[in-house]
Parts: structure tokens; C-alpha cells; sequence
């Protein structure tokens, strides 16, 4: 979809929503845990506003209604694995009425740190039907982008052990118990919630971003997609460097 | 549409047994009376209640209580707390071989939702991985006798069972009127394509009952006398 193109529901249109009033941008980062979007989404902000555009950034299990109850139901042994994508589901219906589309509707770029997509590919990756997740997540409105940062779950290992230094119990599946241990099912639980995610890629329009790079090269690979989705009507966002770059590359 | 064959057919020993109806059609009531008689005659029986998850009650109370809830988020935080009762406790009863009575099941989500405005293929397929209810019966009232029942029972009418979310009307009884039978004329489309057994709710309590159990005896008797899993001291002495 081009960033002057309407947005539109892909399947079931939400009561209440007139997609003509919707004048502002929707983006999303996608990609597996660890793999660095935060980080982006983060960069990403600040470049947009210097360039004059508000931003909103939205990530997952922050709703006002659901998030504190996914992350008490997370603290407990009994979260299975349908009830977990339909709390999700819930989370993200919240953030998509009552913040992203206001924000839409006031002109914003919103900044969406994992969309729909994570969730159906978590349902996936646990063995949930990806038809029924499909036609439950299909209240969402298409984004104008899609950007994938993907890497390998070796990769993702890799930084892992270098940044927090600990697999964590949910983003090891160890609700399922994919491994004998943490690091063997987030290996594999990884590599299924990458395969979901590239099962998705053409369907809805992904953009691939290699994220097996530094942040600063992923930065400006995104920062080119993005600029080049012509944001302001008539003025491309200007390339300009940010204040002190160590390696520049767009691609 | 062939959407009761959409839910999850019961292959397990246990049986799923729900009742529906609008609010102040007496449902509950008679369910709990049903479960008795169950339990009297020695089998083992469970019950779930709409929207009673330990893991997700938390969350509705605060939407309900800041009134935070769409369409959508109403429906779908009561399909993440039916999809926890579904995984944690009715499934693994009925796999078990109990009885599972189910105040309210997946058709209340047909009925209140597309009554909120969801569209009904979204929200029958949101609730396909429920297991399909052996005997599902209906209560059938007059949507004057349930409000009599509903606003001479209890001090006030709650805010989404009136549907006030929707903007309907500024007076909640007025409200809850018009909400009441719009649920109750999804329930009635429903009757027939899902093979509800209906019961007439403005007869006696007594009379109701009796038509309850004779549709168990007729439908699963046989398969309860041999096949259910019984409670461990046996049904002779548990009374009736």
C-alpha cells in the first residue's frame, strides 16, 4: 500500500470507523524477539519529529484495558496458549480504537512496534489453525508499511546472551516446551515464529530488513524505506544525516 | 450456514450440557436444579459460568468499570475468557469423563455481539476451537416478563447489559428494552440452525425441570449410564 493511499480494514470493518478520516500514517516494525525493533522504533521516533511529523508509538500488551492482566496471566503456570492469543488480540483492539486510530485521525505517523502479525505468528508457532487467527485479526487496518527486521535465531541467540544476558520463559515458548531447555526451545521456538513470519511476507506486503547488521546500518535502511514512502504530500523527507553517524548505508 | 458443525465435535466420554437465554429467563436456576439431580443420580459434574476466568475477570471488571469497552473489545475479551475456561477446566473435564454445565456458552457471544454490531461470520469464527454442546437448551420468555424479572429482582441495571455502550437510548430502562431484544431476536434466529432445545420460561419452575431432565434421559441416558465418569461414592447414596 503507498503511504498517499487511503487506509482500509482488511476484512472486518470495526463499527463506529470511517477509514476517509483517517489522514495520518500508519508504519510497523515487525520481527522476532531480541531482533532489535524497540531500539529502532526508538530512532525512528526521533528522526520523524525532527523531520516535523507527531509520531505515536504502540507496542504490544500496553492497553489500558488488557495490559496489566497479560502480564499478571504471564506471571502464573495456567496462560494457554488460545487464551494468550485471544488476550493479545483483545490488547491490540484496545491500542487500535482508542489510540491508534484517534491518532490517525489527528494526522500522526504511528509508529507500531509488532502489529497483528506477531500475534497470528505466535498462534501459528503453537499450533493454533491460521485461518481461524487470520479471520480474527482481520479488524485491522492495513498498515501503508510493513517493515520485517529479520534474523536467524542464532543471531538472535547472539544478542541475547549479549544483552540481557538470560532467555526469558515467554520468548523461549517455554509454555511449550519446544526444547529440554530455555536455550534450545527459544532456538526452536524462534526459528518457527521466523518461519510464520515469512510465511506472511508476501501476503501482506512485508518489507524484508536484513537486522543481522548494527543498528545504525538498520536505521538507515529503515530511514530510506521510509523516506521514500513520501510521508508529507508533495516534499519527500530530506536524507539528511542524523547528528553524528558512524557508518551510513541505505538499502 | 453450517456453522454449529464449525465447533469442535465432542469425541471424549464426558458431556457438555449449556443453557441460553436472556437475562431473567430463569437459565441459571434451572441448570443449577439440573446439575442436582445429576449429581444425585452419582455423576460427576462440573459447572462454568460466563465469564468467570480467574485470568481474565480482573481485566473485564476494569473495562466494564471505566466503560472502556467497543464492540470488538467486548467480544473479544469474553472469547480470551471463555478460551481459558475452554483450555483449563471444560475441556479437560470433558476429556475426563464429568458433566460439564455451562451457564451461558459460546451462543451468548452470537447473540449479545451481533447485537453490538460484530458481524456474525467474525464472531462464529472466533469462537470455532469451542467444543459443540451435546444438549443446548433455550429458554424462551417474553422480553416484557425477563425485564419485570430483571428490574423487580435487583436495585439497578448494569451498564453493558443494557447496552448503553451502543447510545440506544439515554434511559436505561428504555435501553435495556431495546439491547434485551435485539439479543433476544439473534437468540430466536439461532433456535432452529443450532438445535437449541427450547423451553417455554413462563412455565412453572417445576414443569420446566421435568422437561429438562426428560430431554437428558431421552438424548444422553443411555450414554450417562454408561459411559460418564461417576462421582467416587457411587450415586446411590447421594440422596434424591
Amino acid at each position: 500500500m503507498r503511504a498517499n493511499e487511503p487506509l482500509r480494514f482488511y476484512a472486518e470493518p470495526l463499527p463506529g470507523v470511517d477509514c476517509s478520516e483517517l489522514r495520518g500514517k500508519l508504519i510497523v516494525i515487525e520481527g522476532p524477539d531480541a531482533v532489535g525493533r524497540t531500539t529502532q522504533i526508538g530512532l525512528l521516533r526521533q528522526w520523524l519529529e525532527q523531520e516535523g511529523h507527531a509520531v505515536l508509538d504502540s507496542g504490544m500488551a500496553r492497553s489500558a484495558l488488557a495490559g496489566r492482566g497479560i502480564q499478571e496471566a504471564k506471571r502464573g503456570n495456567t496462560l494457554g496458549p488460545m487464551t494468550m492469543t485471544l488476550f493479545y488480540t483483545t490488547d491490540f483492539a484496545d491500542r487500535l480504537e482508542n489510540e491508534i486510530i484517534p491518532a490517525l485521525r489527528a494526522g500522526f505517523v504511528v509508529l507500531i512496534d509488532r502489529y497483528i502479525f506477531s500475534i497470528m505468528a505466535r498462534a501459528i508457532a503453537r499450533g493454533e489453525d491460521r485461518r481461524w487467527i487470520e479471520r480474527v485479526a482481520g479488524f485491522a487496518l492495513a498498515p501503508h508499511a510493513v517493515y520485517y527486521l529479520r534474523a536467524e535465531a542464532k543471531h538472535l541467540v547472539s544478542r541475547v546472551v549479549q544483552g540481557r544476558g538470560a532467555f526469558d520463559y515467554w520468548e523461549s515458548g517455554m509454555d511449550m516446551r519446544f526444547g529440554a531447555d530455555m536455550h534450545q526451545s527459544f532456538v526452536r521456538y524462534q526459528t518457527r515464529l521466523v518461519r510464520a513470519l515469512d510465511s506472511m511476507a508476501q501476503r501482506y506486503g512485508f518489507t524484508v530488513v536484513d537486522a543481522a547488521r548494527s543498528v545504525e546500518e538498520i536505521f538507515w535502511a529503515l530511514r530510506g524505506h521510509i523516506a521514500a514512502l513520501r510521508l508529507t504530500p508533495g516534499a519527500a523527507a530530506p536524507a539528511r544525516r542524523p547528528p553524528k553517524p558512524k557508518t551510513r548505508r541505505v538499502g | 450456514m453450517a456453522v454449529t458443525h464449525a465447533l469442535l465435535p465432542n469425541r471424549y466420554s464426558g458431556r457438555l450440557i449449556v443453557v441460553e437465554g436472556i437475562d431473567g429467563s430463569g437459565k441459571s436456576t434451572q441448570l443449577f436444579l439440573l446439575s442436582q439431580w445429576l449429581r444425585s443420580q452419582g455423576y460427576a459434574v462440573a459447572f462454568s459460568e460466563w465469564n468467570s476466568s480467574p485470568l481474565v475477570r480482573q481485566t473485564t471488571r476494569r473495562g466494564k468499570k471505566k466503560a472502556s469497552f467497543t464492540p470488538a473489545t467486548f467480544s473479544l475479551i469474553h472469547a480470551t475468557d471463555f478460551a481459558d475456561r475452554m483450555e483449563s477446566y471444560i475441556l479437560p473435564l470433558v476429556k475426563a469423563g464429568a458433566v460439564v454445565c455451562a451457564d451461558r456458552y459460546a451462543y451468548t457471544a452470537f447473540a449479545r455481539d451481533v447485537a453490538r454490531g460484530m458481524s456474525r461470520s467474525w464472531v462464529h469464527n472466533l469462537y470455532r476451537f469451542a467444543l459443540k454442546p451435546d444438549l443446548c437448551f433455550y429458554f424462551r420468555v417474553p422480553l416484557d416478563v425477563a425485564v419485570r424479572r430483571i428490574l423487580g429482582g435487583r436495585s439497578a441495571i448494569k451498564y453493558y447489559e443494557a447496552g448503553m455502550d451502543l447510545g440506544l437510548s439515554r434511559d436505561i430502562e428504555e435501553s435495556f428494552r431495546i439491547f434485551q431484544g435485539r439479543i433476544l431476536d439473534e437468540y430466536e434466529a439461532m433456535a432452529a440452525e443450532m438445535g437449541f432445545h427450547v423451553i417455554d420460561a413462563s412455565l412453572s419452575i417445576e414443569e420446566q425441570q421435568q422437561q429438562m431432565r426428560a430431554v437428558v434421559i431421552e438424548a444422553m441416558g443411555e450414554h450417562l449410564a454408561a459411559g460418564v465418569l461417576r462421582a467416587p461414592m457411587g450415586g446411590a447414596h447421594a440422596g434424591k
